[in-house]
């Protein structure tokens, strides 16, 4: 569908080419545009340069975006003790892959009955999905189910669990798994084959850009986690997903700076500036690496998704 | 609705529910899965809610803590909390959604105008890339930069001979931060979905302006933004659905608890997040939390209603 649009649109942009108000257009594009993009880079750039900078030099002149003495000492110090990170390495890997596997597979299976246009219950259980975010009970009634009833406090399972879905993938799985012609569906009836085994030899194998959106946007979601952790992980885990270490890292040092702030101290010797930066380049960067390589799911995913709910 | 036919076919024969049932079952197995998750993560706990006119006691659990009626919605009322939250929630939103707006519109309206294929795909994966982070990392980046002592900014202020504010004891500075950090994080985001809109536009009528002669601006004025209308209609009423939802991955982290800056930074999640998990009173925060699901779904169901008006394709339900 993309490439027919594009082609036709590079036509009519040699077309215009000649107009003068194109050509302010493209320049003010340009700078605009080019100014934003940098925005978007500068601040990553800005994490790495200061992981490698000393502490003295960030004491002195701040952060910079070339550090002024380089050293490779807060990566030094990160991995004499890299327990912490190996073990929340491993928890993310751990809890990307199953949530993400095991999340697809029920929003695939979901999303391909729920179109089926001779199911009779499937606009009575798509609401019943789609009332969930309309209407939710709020945190708290939440947080105790998963305390008090479920006793899930420090088990991965409370954050594995309340990530596997959600509404709006389930809409997005609906509308990738209409585009798949219902003949394939008919074929496979006239066949013989169960509802079942048609969904999983001759829809999943054509469902491919959809999962892989999908599955993306599953895989984010887990790679990023930090909420769930904060709500059921108290300090008796030893392991926590990678973003979540990055966010007691961090706060160690700024709930200090907070306590003392209002007295208008000046503490000068702030423990790890650099080693913060150096634990968030560690723990983020694979996502950063892998994304030029993904984005392109993820635009697609938008394309079918965003406004036809 | 689009198949009527078969629909026909389905009240004719006027299955029994236990016939409906059997025939359907492994349709009805194949959605198990989700129906069991959506009962458990979301429908169980709706009961829960009782506990906002409690007054909870943990060991007692939610349904034998002791009923105080309204007594929960009233302090917060009164004392106004609650007043505060709502103001600080919709304002952050409203700002969020027309600038937000704005901005999306203008980068992709303007990247479509460029001729050179390969600007327009980098552009649209640089702008994108914050999407992709989580907001612990945001609120590294943030500090990294404004920080009073270390920060980048601080610092070129400082060198100019500024003199930079301790922006993280002053309450007044973070509207303007918390906008621009939201914008940065997610005007890549809607650029892509305008994009893809615009993109998807009827190209005749393009070319048919061209050869009549009209320029760029023209052509932007009577053709693009006409044209782009409704999507930017319908996108605004679902986010006006979502006012009185917060973005407390942002808020959170990038605020914390730091109490200085509450009275400007302190929305409906972060309320209800802080009063349960740091002042364990479950009962005020749930009152919040339900107060805010309750409103919510009501404005939800108005902007549906709306939508539906202008374009029943477009309705939710």
């Amino acid at each position: 569908m993309t490439e027919k649009i594009q082609t036709g649109h590079v036509m009519h942009s040699s077309h215009i080419r000649k107009d003068k108000s194109q050509i302010v257009i493209n320049i003010i594009t340009y700078i605009l545009v080019t100014i934003f993009c940098i925005m978007c880079i500068m601040p990553f750039w800005m994490i790495v340069a200061s992981s490698f900078a000393t502490e003295d030099s960030v004491r002195r002149s701040g952060f910079t975006l070339w550090p002024t003495e380089v050293s490779t000492y807060s990566y030094e110090l990160l991995f004499r003790s890299p327990d912490q990170m190996i073990g929340a390495y491993i928890v993310t890997i751990c809890l990307t892959l199953a949530g993400t596997l095991v999340g697809l597979f029920i929003i695939a299976m979901t999303g391909y009955a729920l179109q089926r246009k001779d199911f009779p219950l499937r606009n009575g259980i798509m609401f019943y999905i789609y009332f969930t975010s309309l209407f939710s009970a709020g945190l708290v009634p939440f947080y105790l189910l998963i305390v008090q009833y479920l006793n899930l406090r420090d088990s991965y399972f409370a954050i594995l669990l309340p990530l596997l879905m959600s509404p709006w993938l389930i809409v997005l799985m609906k509308n990738f798994v209409k585009a798949i012609p219902h003949e394939i569906t008919e074929s496979g009836k006239i066949d013989g084959a169960g509802d079942f085994r048609i969904f999983y030899s001759l829809i999943l194998p054509n469902l491919k850009p959809a999962l892989a959106t999908i599955g993306l946007f599953l895989a984010l979601s887990y790679w990023n986690e930090w909420y769930y952790s904060s709500l059921f992980l108290t300090t008796k885990v030893e392991y926590r997903p990678l973003q979540y270490h990055l966010y007691n890292v961090i706060n160690k040092v700024a709930s200090l700076k907070n306590s003392v702030a209002g007295s208008n101290v000046v503490i000068t010797d702030l423990p790890g500036e650099t080693l913060k930066m150096a634990t968030a380049v560690v723990a983020t960067g694979p996502i950063i690496l892998l994304y030029p390589f993904v984005q392109k799911y993820f635009v697609a995913g938008l394309t079918v998704g965003a406004v036809k709910g | 609705m689009q198949n009527t036919a078969q629909q026909k076919v389905v009240n004719y024969r006027k299955p029994s529910v236990g016939r409906t049932l059997v025939q359907n079952r492994t349709l009805i197995f194949m959605c198990l899965p989700a129906i069991l998750f959506f009962f458990v993560f979301s429908y169980l706990p709706m009961p829960g809610a009782y506990i906002a006119f409690t007054n909870f006691q943990y060991n007692k659990g939610i349904f034998a803590s002791p009923f105080v009626g309204l007594k929960n919605f009233q302090f917060l009322f009164s004392s106004g909390q609650l007043g505060l939250l709502l103001k600080n929630t919709v304002l952050y939103n409203l700002a969020f959604i027309i600038l937000g707006n704005i901005l999306q519109l203008a980068f992709a309206i303007m990247l479509n105008e460029v001729a050179s294929k390969g600007y327009k795909k980098t552009a649209q994966s640089i702008m994108f890339l914050p999407y992709f982070i989580s907001d612990v990392l945001v609120s590294l980046l943030v500090y990294n930069l404004i920080n009073y002592d270390f920060g980048f900014i601080s610092h070129l202020v400082r060198n100019l001979g500024g003199e930079m504010p301790k922006v993280y004891q002053n309450a007044g500075a973070w509207p303007f931060i918390i906008v621009l950090v939201h914008l940065w994080k997610s005007t890549g985001y809607g650029t892509v979905v305008y994009f893809a809109a615009i993109t998807g536009m009827d190209s005749s009528m393009m070319e048919a302006a061209q050869i009549d002669g009209a320029n760029a601006w023209q052509r932007i004025r009577y053709i693009t933004l006409p044209t782009l209308k409704p999507t930017v209609i319908i996108l605004f009423l679902f986010a006006i659905g979502g006012i009185l939802k917060g973005n407390f991955g942002l808020f959170y982290n990038l605020v914390g608890n730091n109490s200085m800056l509450f009275k400007t930074t302190d929305i409906i999640e972060t309320y209800v997040y802080r009063s349960m998990m740091n002042s364990f009173n479950f009962s005020q925060s749930s009152a919040v939390g339900l107060f805010q699901s309750v409103v919510g779904f009501f404005i939800v169901l108005g902007a549906n209603a709306f939508v539906k008006h202008l374009d029943p394709d477009y309705a939710l339900f």
